[in-house]
């Protein structure tokens, strides 16, 4: 159930930069988050609502942009398809897998008023 | 959430430190927590004139752990300047962990500085376990939440004054949330019991991705249940091929001594590490 404090940081980055940046609305709230973030997307919207409340973002919509999973395998030396983990390189069998991209966890950009 | 410090709505209470034992309620804070103390509309636009307003975009990209991750990196600070080496130990609740954390204080503490973070949701029955050992330790209640973070820890070490030693972080019992939640450690433990499934590696990836070292517990029990050590170690090393595994009994002893060993070699690492 991290995702309420997930929620939290969300929104209390988006109230730091309200003042700085001038809005006082937030429409739209952009993530960029990865596969292998370890999010529950479902409970990332109900949670976020849920934080939102009385605040800059309240009632804003929470748009995810899904970020691939890129991995390398260390003994092929060469770039593979994985979607877990876990996942050995379909090449070679090898678990000595690099993830390199999938576990993003950012706020991309704000629509705001 | 506090504006001032990021503090949670009050459901986080650090139990006061130097053998208190009555709950402290976050009397160390010197800011205001209202039930609702966010401080909106005192931007330059507060006037908000409806139908004048454009919508525009306003890039952030900020990671969203940005903010734990500068508590993590002022406690890491911290214990660089005391030369205090930082363990976050992580497993699902019922692993030993404060069994196996008595053991090994008992073995090490007349030799090694100690002090101990206590995380649980609610009650200070660990961390006074850990004080019947005679090594100090603060009890942090996460209250609702299921992890501890950089934060909480931040203010747990304004209580305990350890110096060239061991710090023991003991994580609330979860092998989920804690994973993302740096909290300023040299290394995360994950300590697994040889009555959990085997499978557990690869059922809970993330946690055994971010471990350093792997530490089987209650090894005691193998020859009574059908756990599969061979196969566990494989599934760990799926998902980290560099992670270091041990097998430990706190109950016999058996293991304690590789353990301990550990400890004390990453506590020489450390200190170079951190120029001591």
């Amino acid at each position: 159930m991290h995702e309420m404090s997930i929620c939290e940081s969300i929104i209390s980055v988006i109230e730091e930069q309200a003042a700085a940046q001038s809005y006082t609305k937030v429409r739209t709230v952009r993530l960029e988050i990865g596969p292998l973030a370890g999010i529950e997307l479902e409970a990332l919207e109900f949670c976020f609502d849920v934080a939102a409340k009385g605040g800059v973002a309240e009632n804003a919509k929470l748009e995810v942009i899904e970020v691939p999973v890129t991995a390398r395998c260390i003994p092929c030396a060469q770039p593979i398809d994985v979607k877990e983990r876990f996942d050995p390189c379909p090449k070679c069998g090898s678990f000595e897998v690099q993830i390199t991209g999938g576990d993003a966890l950012r706020i991309k950009e704000l629509e705001v008023d | 959430m506090c504006m001032v410090c990021g503090c949670g709505e009050g459901e986080v209470k650090i139990e006061g430190g130097q053998g208190h034992t009555h709950d402290h309620t976050h009397d160390h804070h010197h800011h205001d927590h209202g039930e609702n103390s966010h401080h909106y509309g005192k931007g330059p636009a507060h006037a908000h004139a409806p139908g004048l307003s454009q919508a525009r975009m306003v890039q952030i990209e900020t990671d969203i752990l940005s903010k734990n991750n500068s508590y993590a990196a002022a406690n890491r600070a911290e214990f660089a300047r005391n030369n205090v080496l930082a363990l976050n130990l992580v497993s699902s609740p019922g692993s030993g962990k404060t069994t196996l954390l008595t053991r090994t204080i008992e073995e090490i503490k007349d030799r090694i500085n100690l002090a101990v973070i206590e995380g649980d949701q609610q009650t200070a029955n660990d961390a006074e376990r850990i004080r019947a050992t005679g090594v100090s330790a603060i009890q942090v209640n996460t209250g609702k939440g299921c992890h501890l973070d950089g934060h909480m820890v931040g203010h747990a070490l304004e209580h305990l004054k350890i110096k060239e030693g061991v710090l023991f972080i003991e994580n609330v019992g979860n092998l989920v949330c804690p994973a993302g939640f740096d909290l300023g450690e040299a290394h995360k433990v994950v300590i697994l019991s040889v009555t959990e499934g085997e499978d557990k590696p690869i059922k809970y990836p993330d946690m055994f991705h971010v471990a350093d070292i792997m530490v089987l517990t209650k090894t005691d029990l193998l020859p009574y249940l059908d756990f599969d050590v061979e196969k566990c170690m494989d599934y760990a090393r799926r998902v980290n091929p560099k992670i270091k595994i041990l097998q430990v009994s706190a109950k016999s002893g058996e293991g304690m001594e590789d353990w301990v060993a550990w400890i004390e070699a990453s506590q020489q690492v450390n200190k170079i590490g951190q120029g001591g």
